[in-house]
């Protein structure tokens, strides 16, 4: 058919300002969920890093001050004996004092209380801190070490689970995304029933009326999604600002800008609005197609 | 060829569970038509010359029996050799069914444009059927601006345009007068001549006089006459 001539009618029965509407609601969602996935991915990245990797080392307190001074040497010495144990550091009075503010109280020292001395260190070993542990009491009795794995597994269990309620949600905006061009596709399509048994009975193929449909659906939800998607752009960039604090990014001194990876899956939003509405068309319009003789 | 061996015809209506309960609207029809032949179809209002028609022109499946057209069994037919197939049928509805939201030219290319025939080809033949049907003046006006008349000429070019093997005309002269009328028939006639197929369905008996050829007549679905 020669594409010059709307032969259905197309521009007036399929709603030109409605379906794209929804299809660009469908699309800032998407883009939405899409910002979702990449932050939880990337802050599951960094916190497990960060919380992983992180060696906390309690040396309890001695007799003497002089007798811990010399407990916390040897337990340094044998951390900066044991291999993947590396920026290993004793916490200074006043940092000890700001960790127990919040339960002590600002005068912390006056209560003459017997603080263990704190290092801090970072582990990159494999395996497990039996065998440290085992040469820390030897050092320093009654010296307890931890990694923050405990808490790196629970992080990573919140973050895979906020990754698949994006994904469930990218899901759910194509599903509804689909269900929006049908209703569409079939609303057109009954408003030119008595055009398409026409040309049907003129030996129209079911390709021909369906390509009709679908060339002219695909433009609609591709310019809606495509508006969409690009006033999801700031909204994305605000919260980006907003959750700056948990990336590890001063909300004052620095904006956290968009990921790479979202801006390489920005354009296959209007891309992927277009492929649901060809596909989508063909199967409505074929399928309703088939009720004709 | 146009042949039909015991064929049937039945609409399922609304709130009818099966389509055996539904009555037949076409009983036991045969007969055959040879390449090039005219036939005129004759009968009372609700004999079943539409439904007849309709299947000529493959817009329903019989219920029973077996129609083979241009030597093709119909109804074994995938849904685009179906296409393919009434490319080949010419049809001017009763009704005209002309695209109101086209003009009358491209009312009248429909059928070559479906065919994927050159916008030059499509130009040549419409402007010159155009022409025949006396509306050449008014190809850019939209069906609702045309007489009855002009819109039946508008369904008689259409139906003509793709040099059609099998021409199906249902009351084709009904809007028309006898002087249209008798243009329309010389067009036909002369594409009889040229090997399409005719049926034309009827109540004007004069017609028939007029252009005598032989005639099939339909009473209560069953063909009563045939020659």
């Amino acid at each position: 058919m020669a594409n010059r001539v709307d032969h259905l009618g197309l521009r007036s029965a399929m709603a030109d300002r409605l379906l794209p509407m929804l299809v660009g609601a469908m699309s800032f969602l998407a883009v939405l969920a899409i910002a979702g996935t990449i932050a939880a991915a990337s802050l599951a990245r960094q916190w497990q890093g960060d919380t992983g990797a992180a060696l906390t080392v309690q040396v309890p307190a001695s007799a003497s001050a002089v007798g811990n001074t010399s407990r916390v040497q040897a337990v340094l010495g044998v951390l900066a004996a044991t291999p993947g144990v590396t920026d290993a550091r004793a916490l200074s009075t006043p940092e000890l004092d700001a960790l127990l503010k919040p339960w002590l109280g600002a005068d912390a020292a006056a209560l003459a209380l017997p603080v263990p001395a704190v290092i801090t260190a970072t582990w990159s070993g494999a395996g497990s801190l039996d065998g440290l542990r085992a040469a820390l009491d030897e050092a320093a009795p009654g010296t307890l070490a931890e990694t923050g794995a405990r808490w790196a597994s629970r992080v990573a269990a919140l973050t895979s689970s906020l990754t698949a309620s994006a994904a469930a949600i990218l899901v759910i905006v194509a599903l509804v995304a689909a269900a929006v061009v049908a209703v569409a596709t079939r609303a057109g399509l009954a408003q030119r029933r008595d055009s398409i048994a026409i040309i049907h009975g003129l030996g129209a193929l079911d390709a021909d009326i369906a390509d009709r449909f679908a060339v002219r659906a695909t433009l609609l939800a591709a310019v809606g999604a495509v508006i969409g998607a690009g006033l999801a752009v700031p909204v994305v960039l605000w919260l980006g600002t907003l959750a700056a604090p948990f990336a590890g990014v001063l909300p004052q001194t620095a904006s956290p800008g968009l990921p790479v990876a979202l801006w390489v899956s920005l354009p296959a939003v209007p891309f992927a609005a277009a492929a649901i509405g060809w596909v989508t068309t063909q199967f409505t319009v074929r399928g309703w197609l088939r009720g004709l003789a | 060829m146009v042949r039909f061996e015991n064929v049937w015809l039945k609409y399922r209506r609304a709130g009818e569970a099966t389509l055996a309960a539904a009555p037949n609207v076409i009983s036991d029809i045969s007969f055959e038509i040879p390449d090039g032949g005219f036939r005129w179809l004759t009968g009372a209002s609700g004999a079943g010359k539409t439904s007849l028609l309709k299947l000529m022109y493959l817009a329903e499946h019989p219920s029973r029996g077996r129609i083979d057209i241009m030597g093709t069994q119909a109804v074994r037919l995938n849904r685009r050799d179906m296409a393919l197939l009434r490319r080949r049928i010419g049809v001017v509805y009763q009704d005209f069914r002309l695209l109101g939201h086209l003009s009358a030219y491209d009312n009248v290319a429909l059928p070559m444009r479906l065919a994927r025939k050159t916008e030059g080809q499509v130009k040549a033949d419409v402007t010159e059927l155009m022409r025949w049907v006396g509306l050449v003046d008014k190809m850019q006006r939209r069906p609702a601006e045309l007489s009855g008349g002009e819109q039946q000429r508008i369904a008689i070019a259409r139906a003509v345009v793709g040099r059609p093997k099998l021409l199906v005309a249902d009351e084709p002269t009904g809007n028309l007068d006898d002087d249209q009328a008798e243009r329309l028939m010389l067009l036909i006639t002369a594409l009889n001549r040229l090997g399409t197929t005719v049926v034309i369905a009827t109540h004007n008996l004069h017609l028939v006089e007029r252009y005598p050829a032989p005639c099939m007549e339909i009473a209560a679905g069953r063909l009563v006459a045939h020659g």
